[in-house]
């Protein structure tokens, strides 16, 4: 148990997707404008995620085996593929106007490389399936976390007096910059 | 090669099969955006925005061809709410778009009306009573000052009035906020 909440907060927090990793970056820009657009992006890629970790690691020990270890690349992008367009059928069957928020970058959660990265690292740190389905379900934890925090700012910098070079998309790199250099400070919390 | 040839195509066998299955189940019939669009829209089937009417607004909204910020009776407040919905900044009305104007409403003048009825197939709303050869007028009560009227008169007898704030019409005025829009 005291392994798996390890793994959950090292997620989370220690290691985050987002601003330690620095993988997913393109909804982090993308979608964080709006706060409600932040969430629907991080439930949306939760599910992804946590579907993903769990179906890849059965795909990598069950179907694909030492032999054909060459595949894993390929096969995780085929069910990722798969489980973002299940995912954008429910959304846009459940929520239109989150499908229509989403746009664009719903559909690109197949390319979000925290999606492909997190079953591989789960295949490098030979996670069994609990700890692949934790250590999944933990990174999208982190990466909705950082996006919500993210969009908050985002959305008061808004009505900030903000010097005319840097409107827009530079401080919210700036910011960004700021953030990642915070969640360094969680570097010392697990050893 | 030929396990691994296996393997990739009984994986995307599993895969259609559940995707095929889901775009059966979660089948989406027509755009709901379009009734949500639709139902913030004023209604007033006036045609400023460039549309036909309303709902063929919406459409355009939904598909992304029109901007939110095109529908004068909706006013300010009506992009407001369109831009809460779809998620997108509020744009204020633009130069070339049109804008509101103060409420109106049209009136017929009846001595050089020569009753040919082409205002009433212009209204929208059926605000004007008349027949043919027979003097027109306008109900002003149900008239929405869209100006659709005005243009297909041929001896120009209808004009726009100004309905004046009275105590009779007073209402309290919504609280407005100036809005700022995002660079």
């Amino acid at each position: 148990m005291t392994e798996y909440m390890l793994i959950l907060i090292s997620a989370v927090f220690v290691n985050n997707v987002v601003m330690v990793k620095i993988l997913g970056l393109c909804p982090f820009m993308g979608v964080s404008k709006k706060l409600e657009a932040a969430i629907g992006m991080g439930a949306a890629t939760t599910f992804v995620l946590t579907l993903g970790s769990g179906s890849s690691y059965l795909i990598n020990k069950y179907l694909l085996g030492p032999d054909l270890s060459y595949l894993t690349t390929l096969s995780f992008i085929v069910v990722i593929a798969g489980i973002v367009q299940f995912t954008e059928m429910v959304v846009q069957k459940t929520s239109p106007p989150l499908y229509q928020i989403l746009g664009i970058y719903l559909p690109l959660i197949t390319t979000n490389c925290a999606v492909l990265g997190v079953p591989l690292l789960n295949v490098q740190l030979k996670h069994n399936f609990m700890e692949s389905l934790i250590f999944g379900f933990g990174n999208a934890l982190g990466f909705t976390m950082v996006m919500v925090l993210f969009a908050g700012m985002r959305e008061r910098m808004e009505g900030a007096d903000v010097p005319a070079i840097f409107k827009g998309s530079a401080i919210a790199m700036v910011t960004a910059g700021l953030m990642s250099l915070s969640f360094m400070g969680f570097s010392g919390l697990i050893k | 090669m030929l396990s691994a040839l296996l393997v990739m195509a009984a994986l995307a066998i599993v895969l259609g099969a559940v995707l095929g299955f889901a775009a059966i189940k979660f089948h989406v019939e027509g755009n709901p955006l379009v009734d949500k669009i639709d139902a913030i829209l004023p209604q007033t089937q006036c045609g400023q925005c460039s549309f036909p009417g309303c709902k063929p607004y919406a459409t355009a909204i939904a598909a992304g061809e029109a901007d939110i910020n095109r529908c004068p009776p909706g006013g300010v407040e009506g992009i407001q709410k369109l831009a809460d919905l779809l998620g997108v900044d509020f744009k204020p009305f633009g130069g070339d778009t049109a804008a509101p104007k103060p409420k109106s409403v049209a009136i017929i003048d009846e001595s050089t009306c020569i009753g040919c009825t082409l205002c009433i197939q212009a209204c929208p709303v059926d605000a004007i009573v008349g027949a043919a050869k027979q003097m027109h007028t306008i109900i002003a009560a149900e008239c929405t000052g869209c100006e659709l009227c005005v243009a297909p008169c041929p001896v120009d007898c209808i004009s726009m009035q100004v309905i004046e704030e009275k105590i009779s019409n007073w209402k309290w005025k919504y609280p407005v906020y100036s809005l700022v829009t995002a660079q």
